[in-house]
C-alpha cells in the first residue's frame, strides 16, 4: 500500500533519513522503533508532505507522492497525528472534527449562502459523523469544549479522532501514547486494533515495547536515519543488532 | 421597502443625532464598518495583510471614473470598483501571501504605497508614454495627480450603505458556517495541520485575500461618492492603521468585531467632540490598551466565556475532574 524508496533526506549536513526503504502492506499494523532523534518524525513528514524527500520515491496506492502537496496526499487517504500535539486548540473538539471532514464535503460557498439541499444534508451528515467519532473516543462530554482546555489525555484523544474523521486508508501515529500512563495505553492499543478491523492500515512510531507487542503485525527499527533491522515484533525484541542500537540508552 | 428603511433611518439618526451622531458621521461610521470586515477576512484566517488600503484606493478611483466619465450609474461603479479590486488581488495574492506576519505586512503596506504612488503620478505617465508614442506631445489628464478628483456628486444614500452592510454580514455569518469558513480558522491556527486536515492552504488565503479586497474596493467606491472628492493621500499610512485598529479594538474570531469596533471608534470622537483634534491620539491609545488588556478584542465569546466562569462560577473545574474520572 505505502511504499518507500531509497528515500533520504539531510538538513544541510545532517543526515536524517539515509536509503529508507519501506513496505506497509495493506491491512496491517507496523510499527517504527528507534532511538531519540532516529529520524522517525522526519520520515511521517515526509509521507504527509509536511517535508520533501532530498531522493527517493515514496509511493502510495500506485501515486508518486514523494513532492505532493500536503492536502493532495490527505485526498488520497493518509492522516497523521503529531508527536507534540497541534490541535485547532480555539476551537472545539466537535470543530476540530469539522475542520478534518474539509476534504468530504462538496458544498460550495454559495450553496452555504443559499441554505442549498446539498449543503443542508452534507452539513448534517458531516456533524453526525463528528459526534459519532466523538463517541467513539469517548470525548462526547467534551464536544463543545475548546480544544486547548481539554485535559492532555483527551487532548491526545482528539487528535487521533481528528485523524480518524479524515476517514483515511493509512493512518500514521507519531507517537500517540507519550505521557499516557500503562491503562490509558492498553486502551489506546485497543482502539489501534478496532481500528485496524474497520479496515485501516496503520503506521505507528512508539517507544512503548508492550504496545508494539500488543498492536504491531511488523516493526521496523531505525536508528540515524538507517532502517537496521525489520520483522515481527518477537523477531526484533531478540535481533542483536537492535539490541546493540539501544544499548547504554534509558529504556521508556 | 426602501421608503421603510429610510424612516427607520431617519429615526436612528434623530435619536444619535443629540449626542453628535449626524447623518454624515453615520455614513462614515458604515464605511468604516466595511474596512473593519475587509480587514476580518484576511486576520480571520491568519493573514497579516495591510493591503486594503491599496484596494479601496482602486475601488474608489475606478468607480468615481466609471460614474463621471462613462456617466454609469451608481451601482455599475460599485461593482466596477469591486471587480478591479479583486482582479488586482490574485496576481498580487498568490506571491505574495507565501510572506508571513510581520513579512507579509510589510509587503502589502509596500503594495498599498505603490498604489498611491501610480494614482498620484499616472496622467504623467500615460502622458509620457502616448507623447512617445504620437510623437507629438500630449497631455492627458484623468485623475489630477495629488489634487485628486472633485467634484463628484454625492451618489452614495444612507440606505444603500445599509443594505450593503446588511448583506455582507449576513455573507460572513454563513461563510462562518461553511467549509470554506472552517477552512479559514483552521488555517488561522496552524497553517501546516490545516493542510494535513485536506485543506487546500494556497486557494483558501487567495480567496479570502481577494474577497477582503472586493469588499475594499466596495467601501472605496461608496466613500468617494460620500465625501465628493478623491485624492491620492486619502489612501495613505493613517488609513492602513485607521484600518487595523477597527479590527484590533474588535477582535477577528467573528465578523461582529471589526464592525463593532470601527462603529466605536468612528463614532467616540463625535460623542467626545473635544477630543476631535486628537482623533490620532485616542484611536492610538485606544489600540495600546485593547492590545495589553484584551488581545483578543473586544468582541470574543470564548474569551469572555472564560473569564466569566473564572470568577463567577469557580466550582467548575472540580466537577469536570469527578467527570473524567468516572
Ligand atoms: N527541519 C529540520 N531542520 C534541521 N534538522 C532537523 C529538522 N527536522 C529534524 N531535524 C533533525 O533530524 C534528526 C531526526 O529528527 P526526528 O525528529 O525525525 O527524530 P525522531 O526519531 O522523531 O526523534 P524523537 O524520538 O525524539 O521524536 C534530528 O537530529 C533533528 O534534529
Ligand atoms: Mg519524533
Amino acid at each position: 500500500m505505502l511504499e518507500l524508496i531509497n528515500v533520504s533526506r539531510h538538513f544541510g549536513g545532517l543526515q536524517a533519513l539515509l536509503d529508507v526503504n519501506m513496505v506497509v502492506p495493506m491491512g496491517k499494523v507496523v510499527g517504527l522503533i528507534g532511538p531519540n532523534g532516529a529520524g522517525k518524525t522526519t520520515l511521517i513528514n515526509n509521507i504527509s508532505g509536511l517535508d520533501h524527500p532530498s531522493s527517493g520515491t515514496i509511493r502510495f496506492l500506485g501515486h508518486d507522492i514523494s513532492r505532493a502537496a500536503p492536502h493532495r496526499i490527505t485526498r488520497l487517504g493518509i492522516a497523521r497525528t503529531y508527536q507534540n500535539i497541534r490541535l485547532f486548540g480555539e476551537s472545539t473538539a466537535h470543530v476540530n472534527l469539522l475542520i478534518a471532514q474539509h476534504g468530504q464535503g462538496r458544498a460550495s460557498f454559495l450553496e452555504a449562502l443559499t441554505f442549498f439541499p446539498r449543503y443542508l444534508n452534507e452539513e448534517k451528515r458531516l456533524k453526525a459523523r463528528a459526534d459519532d467519532i466523538l463517541a467513539q473516543f469517548g470525548l462526547s462530554h467534551v464536544a463543545h469544549t475548546q480544544a486547548a482546555n481539554l485535559s492532555y489525555g483527551d487532548q491526545r484523544r482528539l487528535e487521533m479522532a481528528r485523524a480518524r474523521a479524515i476517514n483515511p486508508r493509512l493512518l500514521l501515529l507519531d507517537e500517540p501514547t507519550a505521557g499516557m500512563n500503562p491503562t490509558e495505553t492498553r486502551e489506546l492499543g485497543e482502539q489501534i486494533l478496532r481500528m485496524r478491523d474497520d479496515g485501516l492500515t496503520i503506521l505507528v512510531i512508539e517507544h512503548d515495547m508492550s504496545l508494539i507487542h500488543q498492536v504491531c503485525d511488523l516493526v521496523y527499527v531505525l536508528n540515524f536515519g538507517q532502517i537496521i533491522a525489520h520483522g515481527t515484533p518477537a523477531e526484533i525484541k531478540n535481533d542483536p543488532v537492535v539490541i546493540e542500537a539501544y544499548l547504554g540508552r534509558e529504556d521508556d | 421597502m426602501i421608503d421603510g428603511l429610510n424612516n427607520l433611518i431617519e429615526w436612528v439618526i434623530s435619536i444619535l443625532t443629540p449626542i453628535g451622531i449626524t447623518e454624515p458621521v453615520f455614513q462614515f461610521m458604515l464605511v468604516a464598518a466595511l474596512l473593519g470586515l475587509s480587514i476580518y477576512l484576511t486576520l480571520h484566517t491568519g493573514m497579516f495583510s495591510l493591503a486594503n488600503a491599496g484596494f479601496m484606493a482602486i475601488g474608489a478611483y475606478v468607480s468615481v471614473i466609471l460614474t463621471q466619465e462613462f456617466d454609469q450609474p451608481l451601482w455599475v461603479g460599485i461593482l466596477g470598483g469591486m471587480i478591479a479590486a479583486g482582479i488586482i488581488a490574485i496576481p498580487i495574492g498568490l506571491p505574495v501571501l507565501r510572506l508571513r506576519d510581520i513579512y507579509l505586512a510589510i509587503a502589502t503596506i509596500g503594495f498599498s504605497e505603490v498604489v498611491r504612488i501610480i494614482l498620484l503620478n499616472f496622467d504623467d505617465i500615460v502622458s509620457t508614454v502616448l507623447t512617445s508614442l504620437e510623437g507629438e506631445r500630449v497631455r492627458f489628464r484623468l485623475l489630477n495627480g495629488g489634487r485628486g478628483i472633485r467634484p463628484i456628486p454625492k451618489l452614495t444614500e444612507t440606505w444603500m450603505l445599509v443594505l450593503f452592510l446588511i448583506a455582507v454580514m449576513f455573507m460572513l455569518d454563513r461563510l462562518a458556517r461553511s467549509r470554506l469558513g472552517r477552512a479559514m480558522v483552521a488555517i488561522r491556527q496552524d497553517e501546516k495541520a490545516a493542510a494535513n486536515m485536506g485543506i487546500n492552504v494556497v486557494y483558501v488565503k487567495t480567496m479570502a485575500f481577494v474577497l477582503g479586497a472586493v469588499l475594499a474596493g466596495a467601501a472605496g467606491g461608496f466613500n468617494a461618492h460620500l465625501k465628493g472628492i478623491i485624492t491620492p493621500a486619502d489612501f495613505d499610512f493613517t488609513l492602513i492603521v485607521d484600518i487595523l485598529a477597527y479590527a484590533v479594538l474588535g477582535g477577528t474570531t467573528i465578523w461582529v468585531g471589526p464592525v463593532v469596533g470601527a462603529l466605536v471608534l468612528r463614532a467616540m470622537p463625535e460623542i467626545l467632540r473635544d477630543l476631535n483634534q486628537y482623533r490620532g491620539v485616542f484611536n492610538g491609545l485606544v489600540l495600546l490598551l485593547v492590545i495589553i488588556y484584551i488581545p483578543n478584542g473586544l468582541i470574543n465569546p470564548a474569551g469572555w466565556k472564560r473569564v466569566w466562569n473564572r470568577y463567577f462560577r469557580r466550582r467548575e473545574p472540580a466537577t469536570q475532574i469527578i467527570a473524567e474520572s468516572e
